[in-house]
């Protein structure tokens, strides 16, 4: 690269093995209390299941080296808290810090989940609050704080759905996806039994009416929608979409993966959505942490709610809080005990910082994301034009024609300091960049990007091999996939040689 | 890479070499070079029945997995077990070393409906010109 | 708002270079009755002290000062500052799933760590990058040994956690699988008589968990002749993962599907934690979750990337191994940190001090009249009394002594009324043990 990059330098790692490449027989990093009861010999008490002499293979290291280890390891990450993540649909704005201590409080994270219920009214609190605001948020009637994630909060919703269609004597057979959805989407339908159908997008990506018209009949269960899109555009005719669905019986699902456009603004229930999930870890601010934990709450309106997963909370006389686990009607429990409650606890403390306010950062995380469509239309081809919301998509089709595509330059896009955009999704989009700011991004930091993306798109029409070959800067180069997969390595053996050039 | 005009095409880039009652059936370049670096492949073991139109197996690259289908039926009678340890030899030699199954025909006449070489030939040319309109 | 890093200024600056006089214009694509008059009507806002001093006041309407002794799929054992430290760092904190492995080499080699400890403790060849819970873990498995073999009859222990149960019947339902349960004789271990009788060539599973929700040890050995030989799969629930520290692993199951919770994640009341699946090599294919792969970059140095990832949702769609998309990274890193300090000594230090603890913990309570244990087979840090009295009348008076009394069966097992599983850790002090004995027997005399 000739030209200075101003968002990054070249930043000197350290070099780090596998953690089992520093044990040494001997070495201690934790060391406990001493037993204050008659030791018991575990061979006699265990006899045949004793596992003699530990765990083989188990690391044996100091506590500088752990510490020394992970802290290493973390210096190779690219994180939020270094800088934006345009990553479409995922929603990577600021994890509050204060969510994490207030999780970690004694009385909060110590808690028990079977302990007695009249010890737990502060758990059971916090529970109800997260209720009601997300219920007030989602303008739906009832909620279900249990399911694990996205994924799991979709399976829990068309399982309500199910149990709705069997209490009306037909569970129906198929439910009906659009092409633009998330993998998720199609993956859960089938979980939950129903064969998927698709449904093909307009010429402005929206969801073909007519189409639909001919495609919804009484075997269909529900239309699973994302509304914005994943294109980032909203689905204006969701109201006409409801009726559809609703004469023939069907229901209306929708996948709330988007709600950072909408939060404060509009509520999926008043546009005839019956059943939703949220996406904690997206629209509120958990934290991904590599990839999790999150949660997915399901709310829904009123025909669903006597299906909710056990147990439900309740309020008894007094105010006094309970969960009920004595739910005839329940689909189930799709998961042990109550939910992701840390999780939960981040969503709630989220929620309290921004109050009615929160519509602030809806507004923001839009104008972000078309201030940047402002500044890269026409520096990159944009497939559908209809306003964008919260995220914008756009296509590698100008960059094509000299044999870059959107992977080369998410690629390049690191050697500028950013972590890259959602590439190849969605499927309707042939060589997608999907782009997503959210509302935690300063305009210095926006300008960078805009900045960084014109960069590369001259540098793909000026030097394409500079951008096919990207990135340059990182501590590794791209790496073996096809090696990786034909042949896969999955864990550490003892005796494995160590790596020979530099870690 | 030329297409062998001895070979039969279906619309699923399926080949089929029939000789006798017995034939062979693999990938064609065209579906190689679509799928990218094949890193495993799952096929059917000896004597499973294979029916025209439905899958026999799959064939795998890091982005996507591709079902393969019967261009015709009949009983497996050898499966390519080279491919389990090189699964690359798809990409290289698609039309030869590549071959994925082969098989005792049900109904040899069935394979007179499948595309000869030009006629595939020219079902991919209009699949190349639709992917760059 | 602290959040947001926008001058009004800078507002007015942006909405002029898009084009627009306000933000409104920005939202017309809602249609106007559709969109929102007046704020939503939510508590807030508040400062970081506001934050605060709302979860420190629910803080204290919970279990402060309680000493509990109960266990049942969650367990209290120590944990060091040092696992917050690093998890608590922003890289790994705040960093995304790593799809872009060239900027994710921490997340990646943590997580391959972690694949490693799991192999290392369930005497498995391979273990994904963890799944939401144990819970979860256990209907998975049992998910993918139904695309193993085939088959759709499942077969599980019955002193298998009731809430992993509900789960597995709760997945079950809208599949081709049935499950039928099996039950457990007097030494508090699965029949294998019964097993013996219910198995058969339509069986794609058998559900055991080990140690047991009556907290007694499987023998394995056993069970998994009968299972193989009738073509099944062998499926081994762990939910109390430091008994991995004493007690031989699962080294015969298939699969075994374990909860790491206890490797230092905090009970929270439920969650977050971290399940894991573990199996053969030759099964990988069909096991769901992520996996981080070995391999080399363009220069020969190691690096690690998630692989074999045509198994899921987003690539393979409807036809995925399973719908799971986020996981549960950050608890499986903590349980990584957590593993790599206690090491291979530590572990084993802290399960017999467990095994110690309970040992003691029922020699106390056997002195109580009336008082025996319910099952005979060995046990790690859980046992299951009898008493002569309602163990709900029982933990009604411990609660007046501030101790949470152990768990009482008879609401899942209503066989077992009167019978309830004491859990002891290393975390239970000798006297803390002293005090349940005493309150146990004053609640008895009372």
């Amino acid at each position: 690269m000739s030209e200075k990059i101003k968002k990054a330098t070249r930043h000197t790692n350290q070099n780090e093995g596998l953690i089992f490449e520093k044990s040494s027989p001997g070495k201690r990093a934790f060391e406990l209390p001493p037993l204050d009861v008659p030791a018991v010999d575990p061979a006699k008490a265990l006899g045949d299941a004793y596992r003699r002499g530990g765990v083989d293979g188990f690391p044996e290291v100091s506590e500088i080296e752990v510490i020394r280890h992970f802290t290493r390891l973390s210096t190779w990450n690219y994180a939020i808290d270094l800088g934006m993540y345009p990553l479409g649909s995922c929603t990577m704005k600021y994890n509050p810090r204060v969510n994490e201590f207030v999780a970690r409080l004694d009385g909060i994270a110590t808690e028990h989940p079977y302990q007695p219920q009249e010890l737990s009214q502060g758990c059971l609190k916090v529970l109800q609050l997260l209720e009601k605001c997300l219920l007030e948020i989602t303008g739906m009637d009832a909620i279900t704080l249990q399911p694990a994630a996205g994924a799991q909060g979709e399976l829990t919703g068309l399982l309500l759905i199910r149990a709705h269609h069997e209490k009306n004597g037909n569970p129906r057979k198929k439910v009906l996806i659009p092409d633009s959805a998330h993998g998720t989407n199609p993956a859960t339908a089938v979980i939950a039994g129903y064969e998927v159908e698709n449904i093909k997008s307009n010429a402005d990506g929206q969801v073909d009416l007519e189409h639909l018209r001919e495609q919804v009949t009484e075997d269909v269960a529900a239309l699973m929608l994302t509304n914005p899109s994943t294109l980032g555009i909203f689905e204006q005719q969701i109201p006409e979409i409801a009726e559809i669905l609703h004469a023939k019986g069907a229901l209306l699902y929708m996948d709330g993966a988007n709600m950072n456009a909408l939060t404060g603004v509009t509520r999926p229930g008043d546009l005839g959505v019956d059943v939703m999930h949220l996406n904690l870890h997206k629209t509120f601010s958990t934290p991904h942490g590599g990839g999790g934990p999150g949660a997915g709450p399901v709310a829904m309106k009123k025909l669903l709610e006597p299906y909710l997963p056990t147990p439900v909370l309740v309020e008894k006389e007094g105010g006094r809080l309970a969960l009920d686990f004595n739910r005839k009607q329940s689909v189930g429990r799709v998961k042990a005990f109550v939910g992701n409650f840390g999780v939960l606890v981040r969503a709630l403390a989220y929620i309290l910082a921004y109050g009615p306010g929160v519509r602030q950062a809806t507004e923001d995380a839009v104008v972000n994301a078309n201030y940047i469509r402002k500044g890269l239309e026409g520096v990159f081809d944009l497939p559908y034009t209809k306003p964008s919301m919260h995220e914008v998509v756009f296509s590698d089709a100008i960059q094509k024609k000299n044999g870059v595509n959107t992977m080369d330059i998410a690629k390049r896009l690191i050697d500028y300091g950013f972590h890259p955009y959602t590439t190849a999704f969605p499927l309707i989009v042939p060589g997608a960049l999907m782009i997503e700011p959210t509302e935690s991004e300063s305009k210095e930091e926006l300008d960078l990007f805009v900045e960084a993306m014109k960069s590369i798109a001259k540098e793909a029409a000026e030097k394409p091999e500079l951008v096919k070959t990207a990135p340059h800067t990182t501590r590794v180069r791209r790496l073996d996939e096809v090696g990786a997969a034909r042949k896969p390595v999955l864990r550490w053996k003892a005796g494995a040689k160590r790596s020979e050039a530099a870690d | 890479m030329g297409y062998p005009t001895q070979f039969k095409y279906s619309k699923d880039h399926e080949w089929i070499d029939v000789k006798g009652a017995v034939a062979t059936v693999g990938i064609t370049d065209y579906a190689q070079h679509e799928l990218g670096d094949v890193v495993f492949v799952e096929l059917p073991k000896v004597g499973a029945k294979v029916t025209t139109g439905k899958t026999f197996g799959s064939v795998e690259s890091v982005k996507a997995v591709s079902e393969i289908y019967a261009p015709a039926s009949g009983e497996v009678t050898e499966a390519n077990g080279a491919l389990v340890q090189k699964p690359e030899v798809i990409n290289t030699d698609p039309h030869t070393a590549g071959w994925l199954i082969k098989i005792k025909l049900a109904n040899p006449a069935e394979v007179g409906a499948l595309m000869d070489a030009a006629a595939y030939e020219a079902f991919i040319a209009e699949k190349q010109k639709e992917a760059s309109a | 708002m602290r959040y947001l890093p926008k001058s009004p200024a800078e507002r007015q600056e942006m909405l002029a270079a898009i084009g627009v006089k306000n933000v409104e214009e920005l939202f017309s694509s809602i249609p106007e009755k559709y969109r929102l008059k007046k704020p939503l009507n939510l508590p807030g806002p508040f400062s970081e002290q506001e934050v605060i001093r709302y979860f420190q006041e629910r803080a204290a309407e919970n279990s402060g000062g309680y000493t509990s002794f109960l266990g049942a799929g969650v367990y209290n054992h120590l944990r060091s500052v040092v696992t917050d430290t690093i998890i608590q760092r922003g890289e790994f904190l705040t960093s995304y799933t790593p799809y872009q492995a060239e900027i994710t080499q921490g997340t990646l080699q943590a997580i391959f760590e972690f694949q490693t400890l799991m192999c290392q403790l369930t005497g498995q060849e391979v273990a994904n990058a963890s799944m939401y819970d144990g819970s979860t873990a256990t209907t998975e498995a049992v998910l993918m040994a139904e695309r193993l073999t085939g088959r759709t009859r499942v077969l599980v222990a019955r002193s298998v956690h009731p809430e992993y149960r509900e789960v597995l019947r709760t997945y079950a339902k809208n599949s081709e699988l049935h499950v039928e349960e099996i039950s457990y004789t007097m030494a508090g271990t699965l029949d294998v008589k019964a097993l013996k009788a219910a198995i058969g060539e339509d069986v794609c599973a058998v559900v055991v968990q080990s140690p047991n929700f009556f907290g007694t040890i499987e023998t394995l050995g056993p069970l998994a002749e009968i299972t193989k030989a009738a073509g099944a799969m062998l499926v081994v629930a762990v939910t109390e993962a430091v008994s991995l520290g004493a007690v031989k692993p699962p080294a015969e199951a298939d699969i075994v599907a374990m909860e790491a919770q206890s490797f230092g994640l905090a009970p929270s009341y439920g969650g977050p934690y971290a399940g894991v699946i573990a199996s053969r090599e030759k099964y990988v294919r069909q096991m769901p979750g992520r996996l981080s792969g070995q391999t080399t970059d363009s220069e020969g140095q190691r690096g690690f990337v998630l692989t074999l990832a045509t198994r899921e949702q987003h690539i393979r769609r409807e036809k995925a191994t399973s719908n799971i998309c986020t996981n549960q990274a950050l608890c499986a890193l903590a349980a990584t940190v957590h593993l790599t300090l206690l090491g291979k000594e530590g572990l084993r230090e802290q399960a017999e001090q467990n095994l110690s603890k309970a040992h003691f913990a029922l020699s106390e309570l056997e002195k109580i009249p009336g008082v025996k244990r319910t099952f005979s087979g060995a046990f790690f840090n859980e046992f299951t009394v009898a008493f002569p009295k309602s163990v709900k009348l029982v933990n009604a008076e411990l609660l007046k002594e501030k101790i949470i009394g152990p768990f009482v069966l008879g609401t899942a097992y209503p066989e077992l009324s009167k019978n309830a599983v004491v859990c002891v850790t290393e975390t239970t002090s000798r006297a803390d043990i002293e005090k349940l004995a005493a309150g146990v027997r004053k609640a008895l005399a009372a």
